[in-house]
């Protein structure tokens, strides 16, 4: 309905109501809006990162009722009554085992991608509470970080899935 | 104990206050004797505060601590360890120091410069000068306090002592009092074997921000009232601006404010060496909300035109040089066969030894290799962005650059407004790589927030960051090596050139360890932008050079790190020429100790092992890499690396750093290419842009540092190099076939 090329002088908005970190949010925006944007421009939500847009490098990961999804590329029109979780909302005082232990090896280098790190291994441990390497890989392969702290990364992960 | 003067020049000036509510705020400034040599090009105006260092420490009378880092953080951790070392000459407990990043002030801070790993080198003597003069000035308040000899007085984690009279204060209670003291000519910095806090781990200060998703990033920084811009941008290198077709159409879009061209330059301004701008006419289009501007950027349309050559004179730290522009649209593949042509002909001698084309010519056995790598785009995680708000003829900026002392004059002169009307806020840099030096976009966004008369925040897509250029070079070298019949090594020849610029270091090793040694370079002009990416230059060299030396171990019969070894010896006894820029026992240095830690003599054969070494950015750097056939797909299993870096001050984040070199430099030789059709690159994001994942990156990495007790050089750089030559050389040991062409791997290539 909502054609990407849409030129018009009249806007389509719309009403949506979601639920982000556990709290309900009204926004009135394009349908065709990606989450990412509605959570950055509209909800003062920062902590979820542009990095591609086209859900290739994962710095946009939120949680989908609990689920690992990009962010960049999902309308706001699809959310419906599923619940948005992102970084802010992880935790109260990053005191999650995954954020803890990213504090614990000192993963970060420029720490632009880690929001989306985190993410996706708390998604990981989320359904896999002992993940293999091969576990780890496979689950963080959509997550790109140009600094290469993959190998903290999964160090932390491990420490994570032992707590 | 060292005394070291705590200033040098007619400007330097230390200034102290009390700070209202009690407490001390001191000031310093001093010339840093251990800056590097930077040549001043004629035209150039650089202010004389740029030679100067200065820090800020304000003491609370409650004993907390804020100390100032000076230089931009980009994911080097240097707001951690820049205080660390202010702390340690202050002797204050680590737990009440608050770190901040100072606001750009050349004046109060000297050189604000995140770059060529230099940041911890330069600032050394500084900051240590700063807490050791702090320090001072709280032991002369108490000595005046007690009526004590200031040297019976000690201090620790923070709390004065006079053991005599058994009398003992804390920083906080006598630092309004401290404030008073006269500013030290001479202060006393710690012993090495005394550091309490230099050399001992301290964590990321902004780790708990980072892992919670503070706005911390450019990109997350927002007013009331901001709009939001971008740019669209030439789709090819050799376009122009030409106009723009469907303004009003665009402007008619939902939460379309505005759409005009900018241009960055005037006619008459002469470039600076960090001024590079790929395409200085842009379309702005200014929106409410991202989305409503990202579709006007897919439905705009603009009518570009072919470029002009041109010629420019461009003032950079390597003097003055005349950049000649070519027109038209380039391809990779006529990059690739005009650099195979040049590479044939004579180049321009940088450097001879000896009688290299008698040896040559004498030789029973010539070999000769030739190394070739592709442009290469920065990608950093962050895409380009800054915030502007320009209003009453004052610029107000706020985003990630590694230099704002280099873009405020072009902002200066292109505005016509006065540098003290320009205010930039440096923050956290998702990544820069060298990238950030180029801050062009700050000055677009100035002119975008001047143009909509609104605060904006301009934002590159990530494509408009791909396709933006300051590109890492295309690069291509040939090697030589003339052989008697014992196989032994009589002359050394490098060729090297590329597109548009030579990488060659003339006089690193292995030159000044063979007495016949020959060094040309060649250049091919091109409309491709290019800049400083992680180790220029030498992210190239070292891989060529390190693979030759590598297979002329193997045809000499010796042992790859015994062969560099020897030649290194040579180069400490007897030096060839004398503009070697290494240290030989230093070189030598990594080379044994990754020996050693890698276990080299005692290999299992299980994996396949390949070694290199480097010097750059001042520092030495050894791998050993460790690597399986699986699937037809090599498996980095262990990388062993060793570094001579001096001084390290915070040593788990130096061995981060370190391994993100390694997992960076890995991924950038299996995969790292950008290419080129008809000016347009052909890579425009991460689908088909490939880096280096999880999967991919070693499974162990395990850093060593030689530890001495030499002031601390570069660790951003270092490691990278290198790292090019032990995944070739370990791939040879693993396919029996040489690496010669980067990237080592595309997408589908199956070994083994």
């Amino acid at each position: 309905i909502f054609g990407k090329h849409r030129i018009s002088n009249f806007q389509l908005m719309a009403l949506f109501k979601l639920t982000v970190n556990g709290s309900t949010q009204e926004v009135d925006v394009d349908p065709s809006t990606p989450v990412l944007w509605v959570l950055r421009d509209h909800l003062n939500l920062p902590g979820t990162k542009y990095g591609c847009g086209i859900a290739q490098c994962g710095a946009c990961t939120i949680h989908l009722d609990g689920i690992a999804m990009r962010a960049c590329v999902i309308p706001i029109s699809q959310i419906g009554v599923q619940a948005i979780t992102t970084i802010e909302g992880l935790s109260e005082n990053g005191d999650h085992p995954v954020q803890q232990a990213w504090l614990e090896h000192d993963v970060p280098q420029c720490g632009y991608c880690q929001a989306g790190q985190i993410m996706s291994a708390a998604a990981l441990l989320q359904d896999n509470s002992n993940p293999s390497d091969r576990d780890i890989d496979a689950a963080m392969h959509g997550n790109i970080c140009r600094c290469g702290t993959y190998t903290r990364i999964k160090a932390a992960i491990k420490t994570a899935a032992s707590q | 104990m060292s005394l070291v003067k705590t200033s040098y020049n007619r400007r330097s000036f230390l200034k102290t206050s009390a700070l209202t509510g009690g407490g001390m705020l001191l000031g310093f400034s001093w010339l840093a004797g251990c800056q590097p040599a930077v040549e001043e090009a004629p035209g150039l105006v650089m202010p004389e505060e740029w030679f100067d260092i200065n820090a800020y420490l304000k003491i609370g009378d409650n004993g907390v601590v804020t100390i100032m880092t000076p230089n931009p953080e980009f994911g080097q951790n240097i707001k951690t360890s820049m205080p660390m070392i202010v702390a340690e000459e202050l002797d204050v407990d680590w737990e009440n120091v608050i770190s901040e990043q100072a606001p750009f002030n050349a004046e109060k801070y000297g050189r604000q410069f995140t770059g060529g790993s230099m940041g911890i080198m330069t600032r050394w003597e500084g900051l240590r000068m700063a807490g050791a003069s702090a320090r001072h000035m709280l032991v002369a308040a108490a000595a005046q306090a007690w009526s004590v000899p200031a040297k019976e007085i000690t201090t620790s984690a923070g709390v004065l002592h006079h053991e005599a009279s058994g009398q003992s204060i804390t920083y906080g209670a006598i630092a309004s009092a401290a404030a008073q003291q006269p500013i030290p000519e001479e202060v006393t910095l710690k012993d090495v074997k005394d550091f309490r806090i230099i050399g001992h781990s301290k964590k990321n200060v902004d780790a708990l921000k980072i892992v919670t998703g503070q706005p911390l990033y450019g990109l997350d920084y927002r007013q009331e009232g901001m709009l939001t811009a971008m740019i669209v941008q030439p789709p090819a290198f050799g376009m122009e601006f030409k106009s723009i077709t469907n303004g009003s159409t665009i402007k008619s879009m939902p939460g379309i404010v505005d759409v005009f061209p900018i241009k960055t330059y005037k006619d008459d301004f002469v470039k600076g060496g960090f001024d590079t701008n790929a395409f200085p006419e842009l379309v702005a289009i200014v929106g409410n909300s991202t989305w409503e501007v990202m579709n006007a950027k897919k439905a705009i349309e603009v009518e570009w035109k072919l470029a002009e050559a041109f010629s420019e004179t461009v003032h950079g730290f390597q003097g003055t040089v005349v950049r000649n522009v070519p027109a038209g649209l380039e391809n990779t593949s006529t990059h690739q066969q005009e650099m195979e042509r040049l590479a044939a002909l004579p180049g321009k001698v940088v450097r001879k030894d000896g009688t290299p084309e008698d040896a040559f010519k004498n030789a029973a056995q010539i070999i000769e290799r030739t190394y070739t790598a592709p442009f290469l785009a920065h990608n950093c995680m962050e895409p380009i962005n800054t915030f502007a708000h320009v209003k009453d003829n004052k610029v107000w900026l706020a985003g990630p650059l590694q230099i704002p002392g280099l873009i405020e004059p072009t902002i200066s002169a292109r505005m016509d407004i006065p540098a003290e009307d320009i205010e930039i806020e440096m923050l956290r840099m998702g990544g820069g790589f060298g990238r950030r030096a180029y801050s062009h976009y700050m000055l677009e966004a100035a002119l975008i927030s001047q143009q909509a008369g609104a605060p904006i925040k301009l934002m590159y897509t990530r494509e408009d960051d791909m396709a933006n250029g300051t590109y890492r070079p295309a690069y291509h070298a040939t090697y030589r090596a003339a052989l008697d019949e014992d196989n032994k090594l009589l002359a050394f020849h490098v060729k090297a050139g590329g597109v548009p610029e030579s990488p060659l270091f003339a006089n690193r090793f292995p030159a000044g360890a063979i007495d016949n040694y020959l060094a040309e370079e060649w250049s091919i002009d091109s409309n491709i932008t290019i800049g400083a990416f992680r180790a220029p230059r030498s992210n190239f060299m070292a891989g060529a050079e390190q693979s030759f030396l590598d297979e002329l171990a193997e045809a000499m019969g010796k042992d790859p790190i015994a062969f560099r070894l020897d030649l290194l010896q040579r180069a400490e006894n007897d030096p060839v020429g004398e503009e070697n820029d290494y240290d030989a026992a230093r070189y030598a240095g990594v080379l044994e100790l990754v020996r050693e830690k890698s276990a080299w003599e005692s290999n299992d054969g299980k994996r396949s092992r390949g070694v290199s070494a480097y010097f750059c950015h001042n520092s030495y750097a050894a791998h050993v890499l460790d690597l399986t056939i699986e699937d037809g797909r090599p498996v980095v299993q262990k990388v062993t690396c060793a570094i001579d870096c001096g001084i390290v001050v915070n040593p788990d984040a130096a061995v981060n750093m370190a391994e993100g070199g390694i997992v960076d430099g890995i991924g950038n030789a299996f995969y790292g290419e950008m290419t080129f059709d008809e000016g347009v690159p052909q890579k425009t994001n991460f689908h088909q842009y490939r880096m280096i994942r999880m999967g991919e990156a070693p499974k162990e990495i395990e850093v060593h540092f030689v530890e001495n007790e030499i002031a601390p050089t570069g660790l951003g750089e270092p490691p990278f190099p290198p790292i090019f030559g032990a995944v070739a050389n370990a791939m040879h040991k693993a396919t029996g076939e040489r690496q010669y062409h980067q990237p080592f791997l595309g997408e589908d290539r199956v070994l083994g």
